[in-house]
């Protein structure tokens, strides 16, 4: 029953999203049940449709998480799209500096720099804020700017191939990929760049729900995110917490480098996020800020990213913008909460209930 | 003039005003008192329009009025001052006193009219004040002026005022009961809102008391006493009775010299107190709410920054000013925050999770790994808090928020006995809870007292901390202003003394 | 560094400013009102697109010549306080969290003007090239400079601006004085999402001639920034987006002008005498903005009750 409840919600905004977005599609003259059909359809078809759609999904069940772990600390992290570049950057650095290592030692080099740096990006904004109380809402945004900046400088001068007019890092050593899904799963192709990554994005989930409410530090660290006096009250730093939330948030956030840079392309590549922070916002608020929950927006939204491409093909008029289109939409939907609660409440479908 | 007929008003599970009727005439002071959470501010505020009444009528000028917001009381000649200034803190004076009401045309404001109507109604009512200065930049008998001034500027006819001399010196309470009567004289109605009975006798010129939300009597001032008064404010239908053995008291446990709490602006909320708590006993600390009592307490359980303290806090004789809150709960001291809901509780967390905050990161509850919380170990301590408290209902798995007052209370409180504490901090420890469990806490707390522990039980209630206390301390304005026995003291007494007079 | 302050440099700096003062004007009103203004991006891209696309129609469909920039440019203002009223209604009236349904506003639009343009104009997220003469270069750098006394008036000398900033900084006690909150709220936002969408306007029919797929690049967020950064008064805020415009010109125009200090070459690896990385010039914005608001220099406090939706108790 109370799973239930908490399911309802986030479907009732999805399909509400879904509407606004069938509603636009038959503005701009093509059929809403063509298009989503084709959208689902090319999401679940095997090996291709799911293989991608959970490639997809890797990215965005990282920074879903990284938003819910700041997020069940009372911050909002809206800095993980700059934590990701900066960590994917790093794990590059580490893959291209050590290249001839062997995998035993490169590899868990890789992970490392990919978690310290996002890490360390993401506690930037805690310390500013546990330190001077500026809004970490604010810094966040500006240091997603810094981090694409900074990097792209290192990518531009130190580390292109000389003479490529493409903005990328020269390739990793061999020791630091990861074997792709194919590799284990018979019948699946290599081709499908879903990696082992994406069984860490798991493993992250169910550490996320273990440290956050299986241990006395995510004990802590939800306490001040529910109610700072009382977590005081309770011998708790508040302003440790805050620091400690947001770097775990920028170590989550980094392991998105570990899927694009050591399970994908092999390298850096400039520009290669798209707004996969942003949207690990929506994953996370449609996720009710639970690991289960961010596990399926993930690859939900995953699907529509997948979807998307093929929308975009073979429909007249509509285009991958969609998928923003909805996206916006069920944020909207979500943070708007009390819209569903007042007319939608009257049905008791939403009621908060008393006991 | 004003009228309030039949006002009822809930919040919540809390009955503010029940069935209030009070009659202001023109041209007089009225003053309203009763102790904190009496229903005073409540009733005053649904006739400036903050608040809604859920049934009753609001009389002006002998019409019915529907008073939906302050900008209808307005409009009917209703000012209010609050108790928290409603000032803008970064404009200046003539900014605020003419926000909502501005003098010139849509497109350009007249601050230049704006400034001379202000010094024309600053000399008019002798409230100086200088319209260019910036609010933050004044002291609070000033703002309070600019308060009035912003009245009086939009032609309040009544003029309400909540605990208006709460912020002032002795100096500044008498000039300003004389601009006060200024006002009266000029043809203006005053409402005054306080609890301090020599300011009723001094100013007003009928008196309405409150209590427990209800009006108990409405009387001409010079018909009255500070006795009369008193009694009134303060008297319960229902009479406490408290059975409790004497005290078998042994050495300090809490020893306090000199201790000053000072805010980051640097007002003294205690001054310079001094007192010790003994094994077995338990001292009382009373006063009316707001004197210093929160700051005392929160300063004992490590919750004000130490660099805000001087003076010493001592337990069992070693200096704990500096140790933090959470070395404080190790070193045995518990805590009943005044307010559950702000310190006490995490309200979306379930019982079982409540049932150890302040524990969570040690053993028991943390299992041998030192890093993961033990289920079994929190269900069995929350279970046991439970039963032993009858806190209903008894399913761990809710979240706090959705017990009763009274079960709230009964959770935090069992978690802290839990403790085996040497030392009780308390702070009205049955505030909103349902006289059935009044008396269960009441009982608890003299059975640990009489297990040996020092308890230091700050309370609102008079009756409730001259029934349960060994000893008791007044506190007013930040200071220990009598020490006396409960079972010799009566309630007269002690209400004067609480009320600063003498 | 003398050759620095050239006339294509100022005049760079201040057709770059322009489209920031716009949308940092926009957000100083509705931020002073206390509505956090995250979502100036979205704003800026919604009259961006809308802009462009209503220049086109004008003058290749329905021949107005002329009149076609500015009736662009009216709708592209239209736009942005459509997008504003939604985003208004959501944390006014719904009291949503005004940073996250800011967000998704800028992610929203994102995908809009894709998704609308490759319906009309079957591009993937461009609208078709506008005549020279049909684009607007002027008039919106004309109304982004007059709107700063003009802001300030409004602000600090009309009765609108007082209860605006009494809404932003102490809603309860404007509430007490007989002012009407949401109304006050309501109106920032929607002023916001109007100048926000003009400097979108600008950038796709002043400064370029087309729309393109998420042209702002930031810009809503540079504007941001620049009010931080001016500590939420007009005129500060003027010349931050003076000198963030200034930063942007220098990155783009000034490629080989200023060479690389000695000291900074060695400890980036670099040979002396090499320019500047241009990307050290776009990150000063963003690192003046996070060390004024850390009070390194001198104080920006934000008005007292932004972000915070106003809950009257009943």
């Amino acid at each position: 029953m109370k799973l239930l409840r908490e399911l309802m919600f986030p479907l009732i905004a999805v399909i509400a999203a879904f509407i606004v977005g069938g509603i636009l599609i038959l503005i701009i003259g093509d059929d809403p049940i063509v298009a989503y059909k084709l959208l689902i359809g090319s999401a679940l078809s095997w090996p291709d449709g799911i293989g991608y759609t959970l490639f997809y999904a890797t990215p965005l069940i990282f920074t879903g998480l990284a938003v819910l772990v700041a997020f069940r600390c009372g911050l909002l992290n809206i800095g993980a799209e700059g934590q990701l570049y900066v960590a994917a950057f790093a794990t590059a650095w580490v893959g291209i500096t050590f290249v001839h290592m062997s995998a035993w030692l490169l590899l868990p080099l890789c992970f490392l720099a990919a978690i310290i740096a996002g890490g360390a990006w993401g506690a930037i904004p805690g310390v500013l804020k546990a330190r001077f109380g500026s809004h970490e809402v604010i810094n966040t945004i500006m240091l997603n700017f810094i981090a694409v900046a900074l990097v792209s400088y290192f990518t531009q001068y130190h580390y292109k191939t000389p003479g490529d007019p493409i903005m990328e890092t020269t390739e990793i050593g061999g020791g630091a990929h990861i074997a792709r899904m194919g590799k284990f799963l018979p019948g699946f192709p290599e081709r499908i760049p879903l990696n082992l990554a994406f069984i860490l994005a798991l493993v992250c989930c169910v550490l996320v729900y273990l440290f956050l409410w299986r241990t006395k530090w995510g004990y802590e660290l939800r306490a001040t995110g529910s109610n700072p006096t009382a977590a005081e009250y309770g011998g708790i730093s508040i302003r440790k917490q805050i620091i400690i939330a947001m770097t775990i948030s920028g170590s989550l956030a980094g392991m998105v480098g570990i899927n694009e840079v050591l399970g994908y392309r092999y390298r850096y590549y400039d520009g290669f996020s798209a707004s996969y922070g942003f949207t690990g916002i929506a994953v996370a608020l449609l996720g009710r800020n639970h690991p289960v929950g961010v596990l399926l927006s993930a690859i939900l939204f995953g699907m529509l990213i997948r979807g998307g491409i093929f929308v975009d093909a073979f429909t007249n008029n509509v285009t991958k913008d969609l998928v923003d289109v909805l996206q916006g939409v069920v944020i909207l939907f979500v943070a708007a909460e009390a819209l569903f609660r007042g007319p939608f409440g009257r049905f008791g479908l939403l009621k908060r209930s008393k006991v | 003039m004003l009228e309030l007929r039949n006002i009822t008003k809930r919040f919540g599970d809390v009955l503010a005003n029940d069935n209030v009727n009070i009659v202001v005439k023109p041209g007089t002071i009225h003053a309203i008192v009763g102790e904190n959470g009496a229903g005073k501010s409540t009733a005053m505020r649904i006739a400036y329009g903050f608040y809604k009444a859920d049934s009753g009528e609001i009389i002006v000028d002998g019409q019915a009025r529907q008073i939906n917001s302050p900008h209808d009381a307005i409009a009917l000649g209703i000012g209010m001052v609050h108790q928290h200034f409603m000032l803008v803190s970064t404009m200046t004076v003539a900014e605020n006193i003419v926000l909502g009401a501005e003098p010139g045309s849509e497109i350009a404001l007249d601050l230049h009219k704006a400034t001379t109507d202000i010094q024309g109604l600053s000399e008019e009512f002798k409230l100086a004040v200088n319209p260019h200065a910036v609010i933050e930049h004044l002291s609070v008998g000033q703002q309070q002026r600019v308060e009035l001034l912003k009245a009086l500027y939009r032609h309040a006819r009544v003029l309400i005022l909540d605990e208006p001399t709460a912020v002032l010196t002795p100096q500044e309470v008498d000039e300003f009961f004389a601009i006060l009567r200024g006002m009266r004289q000029q043809g203006k109605t005053v409402v005054i809102i306080t609890h301090k009975l020599s300011e009723v006798l001094a100013i007003s010129d009928e008196v309405t008391v409150m209590r427990d939300g209800r009006v108990v009597g409405q009387v001409a001032t010079k018909d009255t006493n500070a006795a009369e008064l008193a009694r009134m404010m303060v008297g319960r239908e229902v009479l406490l009775r408290v059975e409790k053995p004497d005290a078998d008291v042994g050495t300090a446990e809490l020893s306090v010299k000199n201790l000053s709490v000072s805010t980051s602006n640097g007002t003294k909320r205690v001054n310079d107190v001094s007192f010790e708590v003994r094994k077995g006993e338990i001292l009382g600390i009373a006063g009316v709410e707001g004197n210093g009592q929160t700051e005392l307490i929160e300063a004992l359980a490590g919750l004000i920054l130490a660099a805000h303290l001087t003076g010493a806090i001592r337990l069992e004789g070693r200096d704990i000013t500096r140790v933090n809150a959470r070395a404080r709960r190790e070193l045995g001291i518990a805590h009943i925050p005044e307010d559950r809901h702000r310190r006490g509780l995490l309200l979306d967390f379930s019982l079982a999770e409540n049932s150890i905050l302040g524990v969570h990161y040690r053993k028991p509850v943390v299992s041998t790994a030192g890093v993961f919380l033990d289920d079994q170990a929190i269900r069995k301590r929350a279970a046991q808090i439970i039963e032993d408290f009858d806190v209903r209902p008894t399913n761990q798995e809710l979240p706090a928020r959705a017990l009763s007052g009274g079960n709230q209370q009964k959770l935090i409180i069992g978690r802290e006995f839990e403790l085996h504490p040497k030392l009780l901090l308390v702070s009205q420890p049955t505030r909103g809870v349902d006289i059935g469990a009044i008396e269960f806490i009441h009982r608890k707390l003299v059975a640990l007292r009489d297990a040996g522990c020092a308890v230091l039980l700050v309370s609102a209630e008079l009756e409730e901390v001259t029934a349960l206390a060994d000893r008791l301390l007044i506190i007013h304005e930040g200071r220990i202003v009598g020490d006396v026995d409960p079972k010799v003291a009566t309630i007269e007494q002690i209400g004067l003394l609480m009320a600063g007079g003498h | 560094m003398r050759d620095l302050f050239t006339i294509a440099l100022i005049w760079s700096t201040v057709r770059l400013a322009t489209p920031l003062i716009l949308a940092a004007l926009g957000g100083l009103f509705s931020e002073r009102s206390g509505i956090i203004n995250i979502a100036l991006e979205g704003k800026m891209l919604a009259g961006a697109f809308t802009a462009a696309a209503v220049t086109y129609a004008a003058d290749s469909k329905l021949h107005l010549g002329a009149a076609s920039p500015w009736i662009g440019l009216l709708a592209g203002m239209s736009a942005g306080i459509f997008i504003a009223a939604i985003y208004a209604i959501v944390c006014i009236r719904y009291k949503a969290d005004q940073v996250v349904s800011g967000t998704a506003i800028n992610i929203l639009m994102i995908g809009v003007p894709g998704f609308l343009s490759g319906a009309l104009f079957l591009s993937s997220g461009s609208t078709p090239q506008i005549p020279k003469e049909q684009l607007i270069p002027w008039a919106p750098i004309i109304i982004a400079f007059a709107m700063v006394p003009i802001t300030w008036y409004v602000l600090y000398r009309t009765p609108f601006g007082l209860r605006l900033r009494s809404v932003g900084e102490n809603p309860e006690a404007a509430d007490a004085a007989g002012v009407s909150v949401s109304r006050i709220r309501y109106s920032g936002v929607l002023i916001a999402g109007a100048l926000a969408g003009m400097g979108g306007a600008y950038l796709s029919i002043g400064q370029s001639s087309l729309f393109t797929r998420n042209m702002t690049s930031g810009r809503g967020f540079i504007a941001l920034a620049a009010l931080i950064f001016g500590k939420w008064r007009p005129v500060q805020t003027l010349l931050a987006c003076l000198l963030f415009g200034f930063t942007e010109a220098v990155s783009i125009q000034m490629q080989g002008a200023i060479k690389l200090p000695a000291f900074f070459a060695t400890l980036l690896r670099q040979t002396p005498g090499d320019d500047i990385p241009v990307q050290f010039i776009q990150m000063v914005p963003y690192l003046l903005t996070i060390i004024v608001l850390a009070g390194f220099i001198g104080s920006s406090r934000p008005p007292r009750a932004l972000g915070i939706p106003y809950q009257k108790e009943k």
